[in-house]
């Protein structure tokens, strides 16, 4: 007797329709899996067997084949189990073969027979839906999560047992509860910049970097509230659409994060620097998400930039410049996207305490201070920011700004953005690029004198320049203005990267 | 001034036939071995300066001015046959077609080309190796007596300097390099390099001293601003080429910065720097001694103040070093201190804004009060950078721009 399960298995971000096909006839017993499963699949015999004895059914004593079609692509996770297992059942006749023909199937299964959470439940919803399938049976954790998508029943299942009833219409399915509205305790739910005292300066670049996408480097001594701030961010940009949240919540799945329902909050990640270069970007024998596609739509945050492993930093420049990234294994390639605002924070020298009288540092020690910090990814910060420590009377004043007054700027900035790069692919104005930025950014006369000067001495180069005119274009926004105008530009020059004092002859 | 150790007139070395940048090779064999055997016994004098530890300089200076046969009966010890050994089967034109190899000329205190301000000194060294692109630079530069010869300034400090000194040690390499007076170094980190730095951007009448051999740019890092110099000034040394510095050869390098100069200026200097052993030297071959002030309580200038309340000529910009240098003179404009406001015509808010940094409100966080200011802060520290009245420097400060 030959019966067929629906199922999928996750390529990167891409469902993978698999179909398990269980073939039970007589001969000595004996239960196979075949079609390219991995280690954690293989060991879903015993899992099912005991799960499938654990919720009441008799396991057959016959010659039990497994395959998983196509046989050529690679499988990996438990996901497999429940659909496994209910091929088991329906071959052995314990389940009408028609319930199992046009819905999906998805988790893992315990020994006792539980249902267990698995990742990836919204892509494969995805999946579900547009192979034209009616119905999808998830962990019942993740009922939530594949409701979601519309037009699609979804069966969340806690065990073998329950599934086996509502397939044969012995129960009647329980209606899906609604979305949680994820826990107040979040992050971002309630940080705000009205929590924050002094810092006037580093706000003021917060709200043109938020209002423009534009990547963000803090320079300041150890506890002065670089990661205060800058986990502020995030409630400054404007709210995720649902396009966005979607991705959001499909890649955090794919991540196991185990998302509660859709994200409402825009991603705020921090790795520590002891990361490994797999680990921020991507990777593993059978790829997952790093902390760039975990931070798309959101905010990464590098704090210590410096101590950064080279290889890490280096391997930032293809996510930074693309918006994805590309995984590619012997066998496949993955491919994540990577959309993040980049907030790195540094000490400004060994010691942290420059430019107080305090920092000990010698003019070597800077230097190579600076010299880890240079290269590639410095050019791809394009505002700097000096935070230094507030000073006394301002802790005792009352917030200088809060989260949402700010965060009405920067959507009037983003509309104006919206409007001009309409049939571009930029969508702000840091995703302009060098060509893009020539023909849609207007400078008025007299604001180009400020760049010629500072190129000419020196100061900034032809990408520096362009880096200039971009967050000039965003204060513009931000002050309601067509055209750039020297004012903007002037101050655009003012947070880029200092020169090295007493060097430039010598450079 | 005092009598040159060896005065007596020796016949010139062979003529140079080297092709190299700037051979000019006018060295006597016995300058020549003499070299070398500083070179060789660079490692004893390490040891032996510290036997007898007495003032700064004090002990080393007497074991640079004594004569070969008594230098080896001081450090060569049981090894003295041997180098004796060595130095007598010495190759004079081999050693000139090393100083070739690397690119250096070489004058000895015999010949024609040899700064004649060194003889002041009770050690003067035997020879001078000089990297130039042209032959007869130095000479240009600070050749001759200090009555007859160019007019040079020693603008020397601390290697961690604060910001404020580069740019003051900057300024001054600038300023005196443009009323063509040579600027003289030892292009160390910080202060030495921002003064060979200054006088480069002015045209590059600058020499610098370096306490290894001339063709070593020394701190590595300094191997841009080692061309630039040999470019448009030079780079000169009394050691062989090739040497890697030893300790001892700082202070001998500082003998040499302090006797090329009319004048001594040092910028920053902490309590126990080694500029101020600079200064000591000029002081006792009766050159002229400057030193920048600084606040009182920084620890950075505590040696600088001190070498004040001594009596140095109080330095605020190249003016007053050209005051001392060359005679105050009618017709120069008069000196301005480098916090007078130097356009009158800068726009309120714009000077409002320098106001405040002057009054130590330096940084955007120090001067802004609420996100809606901040634009219009960092827009006018910018345009001020733009118009040359403030540099910006690490950590986000601003300080002012002195100078012209």
């Amino acid at each position: 007797m030959l019966a067929r399960v629906t199922t999928f298995a996750i390529d990167g971000l891409e469902p993978r329709r698999v179909t398990v096909e269980v073939d039970l006839r007589a001969g000595l017993p004996s239960f196979t899996i075949v079609g390219l499963a991995d280690r954690a699949v293989r060991e879903a015999r015993e899992r099912v067997r005991a799960a499938v004895l654990n919720s009441g059914f008799e396991f057959p004593l016959k010659r039990l084949t497994v395959n998983l079609a196509p046989a050529a692509l690679r499988k990996a996770g438990p996901g497999f189990d429940l659909a496994i297992a209910c091929g088991v059942l329906a071959a052995a006749g314990r389940l009408p073969a028609e319930a199992l023909e046009r819905i999906a199937v998805f988790g893992e299964l315990s020994l006792g027979g539980e249902v267990r959470p698995v990742r990836g439940v919204l892509a494969i919803a995805e999946g579900t839906a547009r192979a034209g399938l009616v119905g999808l049976v998830v962990p019942r954790e993740h009922a939530p999560e594949a409701a979601l998508v519309d037009g699609l029943q979804v069966l969340g299942a806690g065990g073998l047992g329950e599934v086996a009833a509502l397939l044969s219409g012995e129960a009647a399915p329980a209606p899906v509860p609604p979305a949680a509205a994820p826990p107040a305790h979040e992050l971002g739910a309630t940080v705000d910049l009205a929590d924050v005292r002094g810092h006037a300066s580093v706000l003021g670049a917060l709200t043109i970097a938020a209002a423009g996408g534009h990547n963000l480097l803090l320079s300041g001594p150890p506890g002065v509230g670089k990661t205060m701030l800058a986990r502020r961010l995030p409630s400054i940009l404007p709210p995720l659409g649902r396009a966005e949240a979607l991705e959001v919540t499909r890649i955090h799945s794919v991540a196991g994060l185990m998302p509660r329902g859709l994200a409402t909050d825009r991603p705020f990640r921090a790795p520590h620097h002891t990361i490994s270069p797999s680990g921020l970007v991507g990777g593993g024998s059978s790829p997952l998400p790093g902390e760039v596609s975990l931070a798309h739509n959101g905010v990464l945050f590098l704090d210590e930039l410096s101590e950064f492993p080279r290889p890490c930093l280096e391997a930032l420049r293809q996510p930074l410049e693309d918006g994805r990234v590309a995984i590619v294994r012997g066998q496949r390639t993955a491919v994540y996207p990577t959309r993040f605002m980049l907030v790195a924070a540094t000490n400004p020298c060994p010691c942290g305490h420059a430019p107080a009288r305090r920092c000990r540092c010698t003019e070597s020690d800077l230097a190579r201070h600076r010299r880890r910090l240079s290269g590639p990814l410095l050019d791809r910060l394009d505002l700097v920011v000096h935070v230094q420590r507030p000073r006394a009377a301002d802790l005792a004043r009352a917030a200088v700004s809060t989260s949402a007054a700010e965060r009405d700027r920067v959507l009037a900035a983003r509309e104006r953005q919206v409007a001009r790069l309409r049939g571009t692919p930029a969508s702000c104005n840091a995703q302009m690029d060098a060509a893009l930025l020539r023909r849609a950014v207007d400078l008025a006369p007299g604001a180009e004198a400020p760049l010629r000067q500072a190129y000419e001495r020196g100061e900034l180069s032809a990408r520096g320049r362009d880096r200039a005119v971009r967050v000039a274009r965003t204060i513009a926004d931000l002050d309601g203005a067509d055209r750039v105008a020297r004012r903007h530009v002037v101050t655009a020059l003012g947070y880029r990267h200092e020169a090295a004092p007493g060097e430039e002859a010598a450079a | 001034m005092s009598t040159p150790a060896e005065a007596s007139p020796r016949p010139d070395g062979r003529a140079g036939t080297g092709a190299g940048v700037a051979s000019d090779h006018r060295a006597c064999g016995p300058c020549l071995r003499r070299t070398w055997l500083l070179g060789r016994l660079a490692g004893r004098l390490e040891v032996a300066r510290h036997e007898a530890p007495v003032q700064a300089g004090g002990r080393l200076r007497e074991l640079l001015a004594l004569p070969d046969a008594r230098l080896l009966d001081a450090l060569a010890g049981l090894d003295r046959t041997a180098i004796e050994r060595e130095r007598a089967a010495l190759d004079v034109g081999a050693l000139r077609a090393a100083c070739d190899r690397a690119g250096l000329g070489v004058v000895c205190r015999h010949g024609p080309g040899y700064p004649a301000r060194l003889r002041d000194l009770d050690d003067a060294p035997a020879v001078v190796h000089v990297r130039a692109v042209a032959p007869g630079r130095l000479s240009a530069l600070a050749g001759g007596t200090l009555r007859d010869g160019p007019r040079a300034v020693a603008v020397v400090g601390t290697r961690r300097a604060s910001a404020d000194a580069l740019e003051v040690a900057r300024c001054l390499g600038r300023g005196l390099a443009a009323a063509g007076v040579t600027v003289v170094s030892g292009m160390a980190l910080g202060v030495d390099s921002a003064a060979h730095a200054g006088a480069l951007e002015a045209g590059g009448r600058t020499v610098a001293v370096l306490a290894g051999g001339a063709d070593v740019p020394y701190p590595a890092s300094k191997r841009a601003l080692h061309r630039r110099v040999a470019e448009l000034g030079c780079v000169v040394s009394e050691l062989p080429p090739g040497l890697r510095p030893h300790r001892w050869a700082f202070p001998a390098r500082n003998r040499l910065i302090a006797a090329l100069a009319h004048m001594t200026v040092v910028v920053e200097a902490a309590e126990r720097s080694g500029s101020l052993i600079t200064a000591e030297f000029a002081a006792d071959l009766g050159r002229e001694v400057g030193a920048v002030p600084g606040p009182v309580m920084a620890w950075r200038s505590a040696g600088t103040n001190a070498l004040l309340r001594d009596g140095a000529t109080l330095v605020r910009d190249a003016r007053d070093v050209l005051d001392a240098v060359l005679g105050v003179e009618d017709g120069r404009p008069a000196a301005q201190s480098p916090s007078a406001p130097r356009r009158p015509a800068l726009e309120p808010r714009l000077q409002r804004l320098l106001d405040a940094v002057d009054g130590g409100r330096d940084t955007v966080g120090a001067l802004a009060r609420h996100p809606a200011e901040v634009a219009e802060i960092v827009a006018g520290l910018s345009e001020l950078e733009l118009l040359g009245a403030l540099r910006r420097v690490a950590g986000g400060r601003y300080v002012r721009r002195a100078g012209p």
